[in-house]
């Protein structure tokens, strides 16, 4: 039997297919039938509980809290997801379910959500889930002194009521179907309230794990929570994230063995890592996009014509090969993913055409145009390599880009959006609205390519609180081509996360929403 | 002994003038620098309106001098104050990472003094022979190569192919001194491979500079052994810039040790200073700078001491 059982490890680690196992099984002399139950059985195993996990993390600093308010990057975000609980969650499967809210359910007009909250939850101190808690933490975010990220996201609420002893009413300043997508948001996370307020850094909160020590820019530790209500999730005993700036030291850790998991990998020696037997990449393909922003309402950006010079004069295959060396897409100049659900697939992908662009240039009157690029490290890795390359592709436009190399230090708020020209990324949006109207409706506070479309900015509103999914699917279409064919931002690629984990690590579909299986990875991972 | 008294006294007192000034400077150059930490800390997703809320909570939109001077206030009084980011007290943050740096400091000292003292005097004893211009080139090439590369050498022959050391040194107030030894030792050695040639070059140059003088070409004709005729003749006489360059080194091994922390995964101060002046968090950033600085003068202070006392002339002036 102990060579059944080696079968069904190589089955696990994917050394062996399904044909191959089968024939092997058979020559093991199992029946056909039980080889079949065993193979599925194997090949999703079910996760064992316990073990310690620890996890390298690129980014964390000395700076870091505990504050959902101020969440800025994959580290504390992974973190926030270990402690804290959110009213929705977006499934592995790119779906919406209910996390801490059982059920919603929206009056006509989308105007009004009433949530039911699940019951029997505990926070980690003892106190009992209900709907004071969710008051108290979204209006960590709302208000005039709201220093939260997600204050935009929150805005348009006007008005937040219990509704019994477990419903929440939520009263929206306009209709938005993707309220509850919203409510996924990775700052809106669930803490206990106490007279009103919550204690927004001390860390407690109804998640798979309890915190046990913080030290900012160096590790967190954390043990299981016992009394987790969600089954079947938080499998191990203790976690911990180890904040390894450096790629290389990242790296070596988790090839010694001295973590378990990592984010980031160095793409100009993945292929090396990849030899390591004992290590397996992973590589997710959601909706992190890079993007370069032109101020349509500079010259000579107000143009249409040399703006689809320029999304013409790029060779976006090149770019994936090179500065992303494979991992990742070549985007079609509009921010919606191939993963989602209103993903335009009619829409024709742009290829690099220097003639057509050569024939935009002479629609708008010029036989050859001069623009600046201001680039930085600080916008995406490998955005100065991406300028540069980019002046090379545009240069048989007879386009001539002058790669303007500005500082990483305060890029965002001296450069982004306030150059003409500038490169930027977005990790993207689960839902279309989300994206379109946080970046591409006028006057949305990060409109970073100042694109005023009338057309645009109504369909946008409509789809907003458009209950039919049809209706909606053809209002999303528009609006991508829309972005394509008129928008401002030349969006050339959607870069994957590329992490790695040991071959012990067990995991599901991973989800794609966000990094490190949509930031849920310590509940939803074990080890084997 | 008066003497050093009187030095010390007026030494600690210019210190601190230096400090107060390196205060102003530091304060100064992190106001300069573009942003802020509420632009730091929001990122991308920053707002004009969360902006405005973010200053006036930790009161970044007094003006400068308004803040130094309450900054000054509090610092005469022992108090460091919080973090701006993450409203910790700071002397916590510090402490354990202060801690942390010394003892790295002080155990690769420990290895690089000893070591480098005695293969310089044994290289100004056998001047010009093969062992040397050996040592001579190990420690140069050790010296000229950047530190991360030779850290990255230590970790692919000693954590990768061989797998003796952990490539990890996250040690935390709980570790125990033999594991906090143990994972310590690979940052400690690259440092000392670090550090060393400068002290071993000077230490040699000292005793042969002296080789020289006429009262070893005496000891010398009174047939001394050489060993003899440089550890109690020469040596002594050679204590002052060696120690110079000691103490220059040590000062070194606690403030410039940042790459050495990154590589390593080591929870020192090198980091959180670098992150500090990433988020223009200004109270930590100052009291990281006031730690490096009172650390200079400090040494400076006891190098010129040591000196005294290992010379008589300056310690019995007529």
């Amino acid at each position: 039997m102990s060579t059944t059982k080696e079968l069904e490890n190589l089955l696990k680690k994917g050394k062996v297919n399904r044909r191959q196992f089968m024939s092997r099984a058979a020559t093991l002399g199992v029946t056909t039938a039980l080889a079949t139950s065993m193979f599925s059985k194997a090949s999703r195993a079910a996760p064992k509980k316990g073990g310690h996990f620890k996890i390298g993390m690129g980014q964390g600093s000395t700076t870091d809290s505990l504050d959902p308010a101020t969440t800025l990057h994959t580290g504390t975000q992974i973190v926030n997801h270990a402690l804290y609980n959110y009213l929705s969650e977006v499934n592995n499967a790119g779906e919406l379910v209910g996390e801490l809210a059982a059920s919603w359910e929206a009056e006509p007009g989308a105007k009004v959500w009433n949530m039911k909250l699940q019951k029997g939850v505990t926070f980690h101190n003892g106190k009992s889930f209900g709907p004071d808690d969710v008051i108290a933490s979204i209006n960590h975010h709302r208000g005039k002194d709201s220093k939260s990220a997600a204050k935009p996201i929150v805005d348009p609420i006007t008005d937040i009521t219990a509704d019994g002893s477990d419903g929440v009413k939520f009263t929206l300043s306009g209709g938005n179907a993707d309220f509850p997508f919203l409510m996924s948001d990775y700052h809106l996370a669930i803490l206990p309230s106490k007279d009103g307020k919550i204690d927004a850094t001390g860390g407690i909160g109804s998640g798979a794990f309890s915190l046990e020590k913080f030290d900012p820019g160096v590790n967190i530790t954390m043990k299981k929570n016992p009394n987790y209500w969600k089954s079947g999730k938080g499998h191990f005993d203790s976690a911990e994230i180890v904040v390894i700036a450096d790629v290389a030291a990242r790296t070596n850790a988790l090839s010694t063995g001295a973590t378990m998991a990592m984010d980031r990998c160095d793409l100009k020696t993945v292929h090396l890592l990849k030899r390591n037997n004992n290590i397996k990449v992973t590589k997710n393909t959601g909706t992190q996009h890079y993007t370069l922003p032109m101020n349509a309402g500079i010259a000579p950006f107000d143009n249409v014509d040399v703006r689809l010079a320029l999304k013409n004069a790029i060779d976006r295959e090149a770019l994936v090969k090179t500065v992303l060396r494979g991992y990742g897409a070549v985007g079609n100049d509009h921010p919606i993913g191939a993963s989602q659900m209103y993903f335009n697939k009619d829409l024709k992908q742009r290829v690099y055409d220097p003639e057509k662009a050569k024939f935009h240039l002479k629609k708008a009157g010029m036989s050859s145009l001069d623009v600046t690029l201001s680039a930085a490290d600080a916008a995406f890795a490998g955005a100065v390599d991406t300028a540069v390359l980019f002046k090379e592709h545009a240069a048989k436009a007879g386009i001539n880009i002058t790669v303007n190399r500005v500082p990483n230090d305060g890029y965002w708020s001296n450069v982004w959006m306030k150059d003409p020209w500038s490169m930027s990324y977005w990790g993207g949006r689960p839902t279309e609205d989300w994206m379109f109207s946080q970046a591409y409706a006028a006057g949305a506070e990060w409109n970073e390519s100042f694109w005023n479309n009338e057309r645009f900015n109504k369909i946008l509103l409509e789809a907003r609180a458009e209950l039919d999914t049809g209706k909606r699917r053809e209002m999303y279409y528009e609006m991508q081509q829309l972005c394509r064919d008129d928008g401002s931002a030349l969006i050339p690629m959607f870069a994957s996360y590329v992490g790695a984990l040991a071959n012990n690590v067990g995991h599901d579909a991973m989800g794609a929403n966000w990094d490190m299986d949509g930031l849920r990875c310590m509940e939803r991972w074990w080890l084997e | 002994m008066q003497k050093i008294l009187n030095m010390v006294a007026q030494r600690l007192t210019l210190g601190l003038l230096v400090l107060f000034v390196v205060s102003i400077i530091i304060f100064l150059g992190v106001e300069l620098l573009p942003g802020d930490l509420a632009e730091a800390m929001l990122g991308q997703s920053a707002t004009e309106e969360t902006l405005a809320a973010f200053r006036k909570e930790l009161k970044l939109d007094l003006p400068m001098h308004t803040r130094y001077l309450e900054w000054l206030f509090n610092i005469l009084q022992g108090d460091f104050g919080k973090s701006l980011a993450n409203g910790r007290e700071i002397s916590e943050l510090i402490e354990t990472r202060l801690s942390n740096t010394l003892f790295l400091a002080l155990f690769s000292a420990f290895i690089a003094v000893p070591l480098s003292l005695t293969l310089g005097v044994l290289a100004a004893m056998y001047r010009n022979t093969f062992y040397d211009r050996t040592v001579n080139i190990l420690t140069l090439s050790s010296i000229s190569f950047p530190e991360f590369f030779i850290a990255y050498i230590l970790i692919f022959v000693f954590s990768i192919n061989l797998g003796w050391m952990p490539s990890l040194s996250n040690v935390s107030p709980e570790t125990p001194l033999g594991e906090r030894l143990f994972v310590s030792l690979m940052p400690a050695l690259t440092l000392t491979l670090v550090v060393m040639a400068h002290m071993m070059r000077m230490t040699r140059a000292a005793i042969i500079n002296l080789l020289a003088s006429p009262y070893i070409e005496m000891a010398n004709l009174k047939g001394l052994s050489r060993a003899r005729v440089i550890l109690r003749h020469a040596l002594p006489n050679a204590w002052a810039p060696i120690i110079n360059v000691v103490v220059i080194n040590l000062a070194y091994l606690i403030v410039g040790v940042v790459i050495v922390e990154v590589v390593f995964v080591y929870p020192g101060l090198g980091q959180l200073i670098v992150d500090s002046v990433q988020n223009r968090d200004i109270p930590v950033v100052q009291a990281c700078s006031l730690i490096f600085a009172a650390t200079y003068i400090l040494l400076n202070l006891t190098a010129d001491i040591l000196s005294i006392i290992s010379n008589p002339r300056l310690l019995h002036p007529r």
